[in-house]
């Protein structure tokens, strides 16, 4: 048999912690209960992926259903299963076996799996579980995660949570097996904000909508009276920043989630847009329209004081911090056509860092600070992008008639974007990139959908 | 009262427009009925005799001949019925990005409301809105339904007071 590290571009990977040790922490949305399952003593040697190439080969692991503790738990842990799968292999780094093909039943979550049963099926990783509802009602779901040729255990952890909250249990579980088999945080507990939209395409109606990442659990925040654009999360509290078109001028808006309140940002006297938070959630850039100019202005959400950052007879807009709120990316048409610039957050030295042919549009600085994501007007068609923060290194990701309005996975590795499908009928839908522009996948929604946002992980 | 006198005029024409949109539509294709049938003065009269409507080309706001005629009739017949405000909305095509449209939208608006400034309507009569790329009137994916989306329409907006 060849080592797995020969035959999967694995690495070697360090164990985890000492046996025997408890970890809990607590969830503050979900009340979870989080703790590391000690099974076997670790191993040196450990099953990774290396994401750090494009185009890799997934890696294939075997996700039986996790065993039912009660008879009435079975559809839920069935459901659990489908998720996790789900998830992973949307990722475009796994390939879920086909059941039909397991020789092991794992009927109990207390031994070890038959690894040869296991390896014969060529599956890498195996993930096996356990859910049961306890006496109280909660939910306690507990899986492990073993390297199959290695025959250990690379993680276990167990959750308790209540039974609503069974989707939330396998998105943590899958960024927990994420994160194990590739060194990078994961991103399957978070949502995304959205505009959703129906109607036809010279009377559309527009709401803003809240849903998870994987398209499950929509909820519509706004109720389509007002055109509503561009969408926010805040980084720190259950926010989100978008523009409205009520009254006289459209405006930014804050908008509380959870409560629903709503506030204008800012007196301004004119139109607002284009708003994003900054890093610490304590202010709002935005651009406001003077006349023929747009200039960008932060607004502490504290102090209500406000801070004019750019001052040129240019339309200056779609402001995005970097991931230290040191400095901020916008575009500008200043020089002629539309630019990515890079300036301090105070507003100094702007330097203009985009060169290439064509017109950059609506930078998004990653939450790693690597990269900048834009999107690019050349030769009649809409590119999705990335570019180091001093300009070098563009890649293309996608390109077509229309692609629009990248954002971030809170671990910088895969982007959403919208794709507007040409024609009478047509219209905008999420879809969703790596990185390294392979496995492109569209997102669920229930109708048209542009100006997706991507939340910060959620646990 | 003389506020009253305005409004007694406007049911009347209102009335009228009524009457006359009813017998356009019955001679749709006669070009002398329903051209004649509008009401000097009326929103009809602002959208069909001197045109709500100017065009821009790719990504400017400048505005052609054709546009400046447009809104030079625009200003005579604001001038001729000085109890009107417009509220000019600036539009973009589909062909640019959300946020850049909306700037874009507003540098068109703001130039057609200087231009009819320039003209002698009073700036306090005028006001702007961008749209962006939000509401085009023409929707197919080529350039005989972009030419018509980019556009600024001065829009009447106080008919009924």
């Amino acid at each position: 048999m060849m080592p797995i590290n020969q035959m999967m571009n694995v690495q070697k990977f360090r164990p985890i912690g000492s046996s025997g040790a408890l970890i809990s922490r607590v969830a503050a949305v979900t009340c979870l209960v989080l703790t590391f399952l000690a099974f076997s003593s670790p191993a040196s040697a450990l099953l990774r992926i290396d994401i750090t190439e494009g185009n890799i080969q997934p890696l294939p692991i075997a996700i039986p259903d996790f065993v039912a503790g009660g008879g009435r738990d079975a559809q839920v842990a069935g459901d659990i299963t489908d998720v996790i799968e789900t998830n992973l292999r949307r990722s475009g780094l796994f390939t879920p076996v086909d059941e039909n093909a397991f020789v092991e039943r794992i009927e109990n979550f207390d031994a070890a799996p038959r690894f040869g049963d296991w390896r014969i099926i060529n599956a890498q990783a195996l993930v096996t579980g356990r859910i049961t509802v306890q006496p109280d009602g909660r939910l306690k779901a507990e899986f492990r995660l073993w390297d199959v040729f290695a025959g250990q255990q690379m993680t276990g952890q167990q959750f308790f949570t209540t039974p609503e909250n069974w989707r939330r249990v396998a998105h943590i579980i899958s960024d927990a097996i994420y994160e194990r088999l590739t060194g990078e945080k994961g991103y399957f507990d978070t949502r995304i904000v959205f505009v959703d939209e129906t109607g036809p395409k010279d009377n559309r109606r527009k709401r803003l909508a809240i849903m998870d990442q994987d398209g499950a659990n929509v909820r519509y925040l706004t109720n389509g009276g007002d055109l509503v654009l561009t969408p926010r999360f805040s980084p720190t509290s259950q926010d989100i920043t978008y523009m409205a078109f009520t009254g006289a001028d459209p405006r930014v808006f804050l908008l509380n989630i959870e409560t629903g309140q709503r506030e204008i940002v800012g007196n301004f006297p004119g139109m607002t847009f284009a708003p994003r938070f900054s890093p610490d959630g304590q202010r709002v850039v935005m651009s406001l329209q003077q006349g023929g100019n747009a200039n960008i202005y932060s607004m502490d959400l504290r102090s209500r004081r406000t801070t004019r950052l750019t001052n040129s007879p240019s339309i200056d807009t779609a402001p995005s911090f970097s991931p230290d709120g040191r400095r901020i990316v916008f575009e500008s048409d200043r020089g002629g056509s539309q630019q990515l610039y890079v300036m301090n957050a105070d507003g100094s030295n702007p330097q203009r860092i985009s060169f290439g042919d064509g017109r950059y549009s609506t930078p998004v600085w990653s939450p790693r600070g690597d990269l900048i994501a834009f999107t690019k007007l050349h030769q009649g068609k809409f590119l999705i992008g990335v570019m180091r923060p001093d300009g070098s290194g563009e890649r293309v990701l996608t390109e077509g008639f229309h692609n629009e309005g990248p954002t971030w996975a809170p671990n910088g590795r895969v982007l959403m974007f919208f794709r507007e499908v040409p024609g009478e009928a047509g219209g905008p839908q999420l879809w969703s990139v790596d990185l390294t522009g392979f496995n492109l996948q569209k997102v669920p929604t229930p109708s048209f959908a542009s100006d997706p946002a991507w939340s910060p992980l959620l646990n | 009262m003389l506020r009253n006198e305005i409004s007694r005029r406007f049911r009347t024409l209102t009335l009228a427009l009524v009457a006359a949109l009813f017998v356009a539509g019955c001679a749709a294709n006669n070009r002398d009925v329903a051209g004649g049938a509008v009401q000097p003065g009326s929103v009809q009269d602002f959208v069909v005799n001197v045109g709500d409507r100017v065009f821009f080309a790719v990504d400017q706001t400048t505005l052609s001949p054709t546009a400046r005629a447009t809104l030079d009739k625009q200003a005579q017949w604001l001038a001729l019925y000085p109890q009107y405000q417009l509220t000019i909305e600036g539009h973009a095509d589909e062909r640019g990005t959300r946020e850049y449209n909306l700037g874009l939208g507003a540098r068109r608006s703001t130039a057609v409301r200087d231009y009819l400034v320039s003209r002698g309507v009073d700036a306090s009569r005028l006001n702007t809105i961008s749209y962006g790329k939000e509401r085009p009137v023409a929707v197919c994916n080529d350039e005989s339904c972009w030419s018509q989306n980019r556009r600024s329409v001065s829009v009447i907006n106080n008919v009924s007071s």
